[in-house]
């Protein structure tokens, strides 16, 4: 072991939708065979759009839903074996949205210091780690004894930063930490995150949609589709090469007039991303692919090497870049 | 008809806290004793400078008596409510966490209770334990929780999908504590909103149950069982079934207005005081 | 020079408190040429979408328009009777919210939402109309308009539904479109495919477009103007290409700035993001002289004392900055 934190081994969290009575019963296939590892102080990016199945995988990492099928291996066990108090020391998570996330009724101290009571810490340190994660993250000691309304929006998702990281977890799922905050204060959230992250030796699953956000600070990208990966690599080879058209959709549709050049109307994606409940046949991109043959539509690649470490599940991987 | 702003939060206070002033210092307040008080001579006296409500068949203060009751009547209104809101809290808030056969289950019997009209039950529920006040809080306390426990079932439903619900089972804590601490403050507002309502009509229900002959016993009184008392001398002695009323009138009326008062300033979705 | 389509002159919406009333929007100005698309950037609360209200004659409670004017093709409509713009709402302004759903009919198909627009506004008959609502349907790209006219919103994704808007909006041929946060509730992938339809369609009818966006890229990339807001004044008001490249106010040069972009890392390795300090200020505490100073790395004390003036650059333009030197 040792040289993965995390590893996902044929992950596959399926949902029953529906009832006999109407229509039926289906099969919600949200995440569908997910195979990744994380390895300790490394952040990996996932990327993907609504109902690509990266929240649930997210909830699924942190013990919160039983997978259908595949493992899931923390620092060395199955997390199925471990208590949720032991769990918590392992993985935490920072929420989108700062607002919902606050417990309105509890003082920021409470909010850091009763997760530490519950694992035994004594008084006079619980008292001193408080203190110091609100200094870690940039509140005054004085911010301690005050409710969550009387924060700005960009000092909530501070204090959900200080709560994920009070009981020094080794890995910190962040699932769109900056996507709900208000632009000018994205850049002290992402920094916060960034320097946290070497200070603690910690490992990120940087979950976003926003792939500028994404470069700047993942050393490994996935990009999901559908419930899998599509295509999976260093943050350089995913944003520099990009093999699987999908991912070079996603680049073209970043509106950033640099890039304007760059944006070529062929890469662009058509039309709607199709319900989980009824995956296309072959390829589940095919029907926005602009490089649709008619492979696609009858086998479903899948995710093969492109190089050593760059992997893309498409036909054509090789014949893109 | 609602009263505007605050007002309905300090009428239903006051007279909320007349009711209870009364019932506490009942000792000190009263002329005569209320079931020794006796006297033939004063038999039904109408209110007047000696007796200001007047007096009963057996020439007892009713004022005096009064004050009394609202010891009993208080007493089955708060005491019932509180394990009325207990049983329907307990059980709203571990079936809309935890849902599946337990949340059916919950649902059934709550579904159950809303179908058959409480005082029936509580009647059922009288007729095998014979009158008294015991036997009237148990009564009335088993049989309306099914409000609180709707009430916290929706509210918890509605919450436990927020983020910091998800963030202390991510952070170790156990079901129980995460109801209490994560939940239970936040669904508290409209509880007590309920819980206020609720004192009213277990006031009422006592009143009705005494009235039947199935709550306090005679000689000593409750607002219900002067009622009861009096319903024969209704047209001869008025203020006999009058005083009692007004009694009952008021002090529902106040947990009413306090109930809408307090929703006010707990709930501020009911509200259109948003600038 | 002709004259422009609309033209917004100083501008000044007050928002009423339990207190005090404040100005949630002051001294705002802009023109839009006919079939121009221009931009208002800012962040939630800097008073871009309340503009947009008060050009579409939208304003509510608490908010109400305190002075400026709004000219629309020669006409001034600040002061229209609410009967005058719901007739220009439709014919000669279209709008698309963020979120279609709230601003569609849950109770009824979206054809025949469309087709209201033309019985409406233009007295067509309800079969004429029905037979245009399928041929808008189509011009929006929605699949199969002829089966999808019969169906209800709830019916229809994210994207399809704000086609629809788009659909209802350029029915009538409107001379304006507003789009308010057109795109921010749907996915990267569909965003760009609504743009790009947004963009293509408005050219082709010579409608012009106020783009309201906290994007900063988008907008820049659709519209030929931009003007950026902060705390309820444009701070800054440039051609799209000029902005990007040579913001002038310290805070449309910090919001380009600190945000990561693409294809940076490769080129100059990772660099820390240049920060904003501070909040952005809720209405009732604008600061004094300068309503960026307390987090402007430039402030000096006359930004604290004098509250600047747009003035003209050279290359054209508008900066409201002391030091924009």
């Amino acid at each position: 072991m040792a040289d993965t934190l995390l590893t996902l081994d044929d992950v596959a969290v399926h949902f029953t939708v529906g009832s006999t009575l109407k229509g039926g019963i289906k099969t919600l296939r949200a995440v569908d065979g997910i195979t990744l590892d994380v390895r300790p102080g490394e952040c990996l990016g996932l990327v993907g759009e609504s109902g690509c199945g990266k929240s649930t995988l997210a909830l699924a990492i942190m013990g919160l839903l039983a997978p259908t099928r595949g493992r899931v291996v923390l620092d060395g066990s199955d997390l199925g074996q471990r208590s949720r108090l032991e769990t918590a020391r392992l993985v935490q998570m920072v929420f989108q949205d700062p607002y919902a996330s606050l417990n309105p009724r509890q003082t920021v101290r409470r909010t850091l210091a009763d997760p530490l009571r519950l694992q035994g810490v004594g008084r006079a340190e619980v008292d001193e780690r408080v203190m110091d994660m609100l200094a870690k993250v940039g509140l005054r000691p004085e911010h301690a004894d005050r409710y969550p309304h009387e924060f700005s929006g960009g000092q909530r998702q501070r204090i959900g930063i200080a709560r994920a990281l009070i009981l020094k977890p080794k890995l910190v799922i962040c699932d769109e930490p900056v996507s709900a905050l208000d632009v000018s204060i994205r850049a002290q959230i992402i920094n916060l995150l960034l320097e946290l992250k070497d200070e603690m030796g910690l490992s990120y699953i940087m979950i976003s949609h926003d792939l500028g956000v994404v470069e700047h600070v993942s050393d490994r990208v996935a990009v999901m589709y559908l419930g899998r990966i599509v295509e999976q690599g260093g943050w350089q080879e995913i944003f520099e090469d990009p093999r699987h058209p999908y991912t070079r959709a996603l680049i073209a549709a970043i509106p950033d007039p640099f890039h304007r050049a760059a944006i070529t109307a062929k890469a662009k994606a058509t039309g709607e991303i199709p319900s989980a409940l009824n995956l296309p046949s072959g390829c589940p991109f095919h029907p926005r692919c602009p490089l649709k043959a008619e492979r696609c539509v009858a086998e479903r690649p899948m995710l093969e090497a492109v190089s050593p470490a760059h992997y893309a599940a498409c036909h054509f991987r090789d014949r893109l870049g | 008809m609602r009263l505007k702003g605050g007002s309905s939060l300090w009428i239903g206070g006051g007279l909320v806290f007349i009711a209870i002033a009364a019932a506490v210092f009942a000792p000190v307040l009263a002329l005569t004793d209320p079931v020794m008080g006796a006297n033939l001579m004063n038999a039904e006296i109408p209110p007047g400078w000696e007796f200001p409500f007047g007096t009963d068949a057996q020439g007892r203060d009713i004022y005096s008596r009064i004050l009394y009751g609202a010891r009993v009547s208080l007493t089955v209104g708060i005491v019932s409510q509180l394990c009325n809101s207990l049983i329907g809290v307990s059980l709203g808030l571990t079936a809309g966490y935890w849902g599946g056969w337990w949340d059916d289950v919950v649902s059934g019997l709550t579904n159950l209770m809303l179908a058959i009209p409480s005082l029936v039950f509580a009647l059922a529920i009288m007729a095998i334990l014979g009158p008294g006040l015991v036997s009237l809080v148990v009564a009335l306390g088993l049989t309306s929780w099914s409000y609180s426990c709707r009430i916290a079932r929706a509210q918890v439903l509605s919450l436990k999908g927020q983020g910091y619900v998800q963030a202390a089972r991510i952070l170790g804590y156990s079901d129980l504590r995460i109801m209490f601490t994560q939940l239970l403050p936040n669904i508290l507002g409209p509880l007590i909103v309920i819980a206020t309502l609720g004192m009213g009509g277990a006031i009422l229900s006592e009143a009705a149950l005494s009235f039947l002959g199935l709550g306090i016993r005679p000689p000593f009184p409750s607002w219900g069982s002067m009622l009861s008392e009096a319903r024969d001398q209704i047209t001869t002695a008025p203020w006999l079934s009058v005083f009692p009323g007004l009694a009952i009138f008021f002090t529902v009326l106040g947990l009413n207005l306090l109930g809408d008062g307090l929703r006010d300033i707990l709930d501020p979705q009911s509200t259109s005081r948003r600038a | 020079m002709t004259a422009p389509l609309l033209r917004v002159e100083d501008l000044r919406l007050a928002l009423a408190g339990d207190r005090a009333s404040h100005d949630a929007v002051e001294g705002v100005s802009f023109e839009i040429g006919r079939g121009e698309a221009f931009g208002l950037v800012g962040e939630s609360g800097c008073g871009k979408s309340i503009t947009a209200l008060a050009v579409m004659g939208l304003l509510r409670a608490p908010l109400s328009l305190a002075g400026g004017r709004i000219v629309l093709d020669g006409q001034e409509i600040q002061d229209a009777s609410a009967a005058e713009m719901r007739r220009l709402r439709g014919k000669r302004i279209g709008m698309i919210f963020q979120e279609p759903m709230t601003a569609l009919n849950p109770l009824s198909p979206v054809g025949r939402q469309i087709a209201e627009m033309f019985v409406l506004h233009e007295g067509a008959s309800w079969n004429e109309a029905m037979d245009r609502a399928e041929e808008a349907l189509r011009q929006v790209h929605v699949p199969s308009p002829e089966r999808r006219i019969r169906d209800f919103p709830h019916q229809l994704s994210g994207g399809m539904r704000q086609r629809v808007m788009i659909a209802m909006a350029l029915a009538c041929g409107p001379d304006l479109l507003i789009a308010d946060e057109p795109t921010t509730a749907l996915d990267v992938t569909v965003q760009a495919e609504i743009i790009d339809l947004m963009a293509e369609l408005c050219s082709a009818k010579g409608t012009a477009i106020l783009m309201i966006s906290h994007d900063l890229g988008l907008v820049a990339n659709m519209c030929r103007n931009v003007a950026v807001m902060y705390a309820g004044r444009i701070v800054e008001r440039q051609p799209a290409d000029a902005i990007f490249a040579h913001p002038r106010h310290p805070y449309t040069q910090g919001l380009v700035d600190s945000l990561p972009r693409l294809g940076e890392r490769a080129k100059r390795g990772r660099q820390k993001l240049r920060e904003i300090a501070g909040v952005v200020p809720s209405i009732a505490a604008y600061p004094s002289g300068c309503r960026f100073n307390p987090r402007c790395p430039a402030a000096t004390d006359i930004c604290r004392q004098v509250a600047p003036d747009l003035t003209a650059l050279p290359a054209g333009g508008l900066v409201r900055c002391h030091h924009h030197g």
